[in-house]
């Protein structure tokens, strides 16, 4: 079995490293690569193989999550590229961005309260719409104009709307079961 | 005898050495042992014919240890000798089983309950080794070798303390793991490869004890596991019980001793299972004060007072959807697996909720085990021209305790298997060289409300300045879906030793007495061997006398016959005792009783050979 852990997760799914996906061939060689490297393959061998089968695969979902993901995928490629997002540390977020935080907020918190599904799903449906656009930018900000610390605030910003996204999904689940 | 142990043809022969593995479906109520032979895969069935073995141990105070049916009619009279339905205590504590009515006596210790018999104190997973034990006996008898493996299946709901129970238990049983399949994954490879279906699927699976659900995305030759949900304390189990507290009511008693308690439950059972093909039922019992309950039982009755537990069920099932992000509309079909998923109010509660009726065209009873013996067929290295690739989840949260007793999650629950984590911790105390770590399971916030898995002591650190030190911990989930932690500090590179006290599991040292233990039963184990070997061969000499008896006892005068009837009495009697030797002397006592017989049988069967022929015919 040969694997090498130093290459980088587009390099394991032959991908141009680009924040642009096929998402296609990325789950094409993910099928492709388990089907090699799952510890189901090994499972009648020696110990060290089983490890290897074990980490390999691992390496393997988690390149897969990674790149599947436009959030894992952007702040990877900025570290990629040796740049910090900072997304524990600068918290130094611009006004108008910070005013809209609030304000959805106060909308989940609203809906929240009245209980209902429906309402709630709505403002997913809002926060989704928001979400691509951003992620929109985030890709043009990393492919076409390299412009990585713009690319590390997009990051930061998406991880903002991605707390906003669970907490809607988690007062859902609160009223659903 | 030599005559018994003729294998299937091309089994022990085979060109490319089949290697021999077997799949254990080790369920609540029932459990089975299935292996593929030639390219099909099926239930191997004990003496009797019968292919589920009740999953009930007895325990006898001369330390004997009774499996299955043998072991199952001994429940009404010693019921707290009488083990059954130990899955639900793998991997749990005396807290988790505080409501539940059983006539067991627990011995009170932190940690995995233990049950107290009159053959000494057993854990849950001794008692489950046992079964197991059983099924490897079977599997060895009738393959006719030693098993290099055997995938053993357990709940997909199952968290890692049940699994790791699990795992032990197969290793105290003497079997070499190749996998713990998720019992819903491993129907749907029984199902997937044999209708070549393509599509999104639903495995609901209600047994005895344990609910599952898991939505599965079939595409060539992959399964994968898009989320799985479920109640590890949900069950046939539980029907049983509801209809035993309105029988209770019905009759107006309160409270039972333990016998009659054991016989009203399987009373009750009985009425249930009666209930999917009846409009109504008699339930009948008389209870050890002569009084005498009857009372009778409509199928509508039945399931309104059971229908808040077929409820009980759906919402697993919508929390899966969720999770795969899916509705009842994207679902291709739905595959029930589990005995109870026969009661018609739960086929109509499923068929409602995704508006087509589910499939049923396999043995629920059986598909589990098929499934698992085809995945061990794979892995034990025995290619077939269709291999598939098992893509699993891991069904609960994993995380660590926070100040203030939260809960931060480290990887989260339908997380695709085998995953890891690394987290990155640091000292508060200057010179400070060990941390400890609290790893829990569940998909609550506060860690009182979520499954305790393990406490882990960091020792070893390099002493620095508070918040210097930085110590890396991996978590990592293997194909199993069981937890191991690894840590490192990672300015000096040194490996801090981790000393675990698992919350449910059994300790390294633990496993090792029970091991030793067994080691020191081996020579019952081969005593049980004997008892086997000498049990079916008797039974071939009595079912051939027997049939002999029928087509040609005319040739035997009043006396004869009664001298064979006379030995054939014993060698029956002896058979049913467990006695090797007794079974041995008797069945020869009966062979050399009937070898007159056999001899003029042979001259009959000549003569009327030669009847039918000309002497230029030989
Ligand atoms: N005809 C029937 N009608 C209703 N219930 C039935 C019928 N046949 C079996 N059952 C119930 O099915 C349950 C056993 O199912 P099964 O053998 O699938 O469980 P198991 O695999 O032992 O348990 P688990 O999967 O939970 O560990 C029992 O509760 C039994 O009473
Ligand atoms: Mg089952």
């Amino acid at each position: 079995m040969n694997f090498d852990f130093a290459q980088s997760h587009f390099a394991l799914f032959e991908l141009p490293t680009s924040f642009a996906l096929d998402r296609a061939r990325l789950d094409a060689r993910y099928k492709a690569l388990q089907t090699e490297y799952h510890p189901d393959r090994y499972a009648s061998h020696d110990d060290a193989t089983r490890r290897l089968s074990l980490q390999i695969a691992t390496r393997v979902n988690e390149a897969y999550q990674t790149l599947k993901s436009p959030l894992a995928r952007g702040r990877y490629l900025l570290t990629l590229a040796g740049v910090d997002t900072e997304e524990e540390t600068n918290t130094a977020m611009p006004m108008d961005f910070l005013m809209a935080q609030m304000e959805w907020r106060e909308a989940i918190g609203d809906t929240k309260a009245s209980r209902s599904v429906d309402a709630l799903e709505a403002l997913n449906r809002d926060l989704a719409q928001e979400t691509d656009a951003l992620t929109q930018e985030l890709g043009a900000l990393i492919d076409d104009d390299r412009d990585y610390p713009a690319a590390a605030m997009a990051v930061r910003k998406l991880r903002f709307l991605e707390k906003l996204h669970e907490e809607i999904g988690d007062a859902i689940e609160a009223v659903l079961f | 005898m030599a005559l018994l142990q003729i294998s299937e043809p091309g089994l022990s022969a085979a060109p490319h050495q089949h290697r021999l593995a077997v799949g254990i479906d080790l369920g609540t109520t029932n459990s089975l042992v299935a292996t593929v032979r030639s390219g099909s895969a099926a239930c191997l069935p004990d003496d009797d014919g019968r292919t589920l073995l009740p999953s009930v141990v007895h325990y006898g105070a001369d330390q004997t240890v009774t499996v299955g049916h043998a072991a199952q009619k001994r429940q009404n009279q010693d019921p707290a000798n009488t083990i059954v339905s130990v899955k639900r205590f793998m991997g749990r504590g005396l807290t988790d089983v505080a409501d539940a009515a059983t006539p067991y006596r627990f011995v009170d210790e932190p940690g995995m309950l233990k049950l107290s018999t009159v053959a000494g104190i057993k854990s849950p997973v001794e008692v489950s080794a046992d079964i197991l034990k059983a099924l490897r006996f079977r599997a060895e008898q009738s393959l006719g070798g030693d098993l290099v493996g055997a995938v053993i299946t357990v709940p997909a709901y199952f968290d890692d303390a049940q699994r790791q129970a699990t795992k032990d238990a197969a290793r105290l049983a003497g079997l070499n793991v190749l996998r713990l399949l998720n019992e819903p994954t491993a129907a749907a490879i029984a199902y997937g490869l044999d209708n070549a279906s393509e599509g999104t699927y639903v495995v609901y699976d209600l047994g005895g004890g344990t609910f599952d659900v898991s939505i599965l995305e079939l595409t060539r030759g992959v399964f994968e596991v898009r989320a799985t949900s479920g109640d590890s304390k949900l069950g046939g189990d539980d029907f049983d019980h509801r209809l035993y507290c309105w029988i209770l009511e019905a009759a107006g008693l309160s409270q039972l001793n333990d016998r009659d308690a054991r016989l009203l439950l399987t009373k009750a059972r009985q009425a249930k299972e009666a209930l999917t093909d009846h409009a109504t039922t008699q339930v009948t019992a008389k209870l050890s004060d002569d009084s005498v309950i009857d009372v009778e039982l409509t199928a509508e009755i039945f399931q309104q007072i059971t229908d808040h537990l077929v409820q009980k069920t759906i919402t697993p099932v919508r929390r899966a959807l969720r999770d795969a992000r899916l509705t009842a509309d994207d679902i291709k079909g739905v595959v029930l697996v589990g005995g109870a998923t026969r009661m018609p109010h739960v086929r109509r509660a499923v068929a409602q909720l995704f508006g087509k009726p589910p499939l049923t065209n396999l043995d629920p009873d059986k598909v589990v085990a098929l499934g698992a013996a085809m995945q061990a067929n794979v892995l034990a290295g025995n290619k077939g021209d269709d291999d598939w690739l098992l893509l699993d989840v891991i069904p609960l949260s994993l995380g660590l305790e926070t100040m203030g007793g939260l809960v931060e999650k480290v990887i989260p629950r339908n997380s695709t298997i085998p995953t890891a984590r690394a987290q990155e911790f640091t000292t508060f105390k200057d010179g400070q060289t060990a941390m400890a770590i609290h790893v829990l399971q569940g998909e609550r916030e506060l860690v009182t409300d979520c499954r305790s898995l393990a406490r882990f002591e960091l020792r070893g650190i390099p002493a620095m300045v508070a918040g210097a030190a930085r110590i890396r911990v991996t978590f990592q989930v293997d194909a199993d879906g069981l937890l191991s932690v690894s840590a490192q500090e990672q300015s000096s590179g040194v490996q801090a030793s981790i000393v675990v006290k698992p919350s449910y599991g059994l300790s390294d040292d633990e496993i090792g007495r029970m091991l030793s233990d067994s080691m020191a039963h081996a020579g019952d184990d081969l005593e049980a061997r004997k008892l086997a070997e000498a049990r079916v061969e008797s039974k071939s000499i009595v079912n051939a006398t027997l049939a002999a008896l029928e087509q040609d006892g005319d040739l035997l005068n009043a006396d004869e016959r009664q001298a064979v009837d006379a030995a054939l009495a014993a060698a029956q009697a002896a058979n049913a005792g467990s006695n090797a030797n007794l079974i041995r002397t008797a069945a020869e006592a009966l062979n050399q009783a009937s070898g007159d017989f056999a001899a003029r049988r042979m001259d009959r069967a000549v003569s009327r050979g030669l009847a039918g022929h000309k002497v230029s015919d030989f």
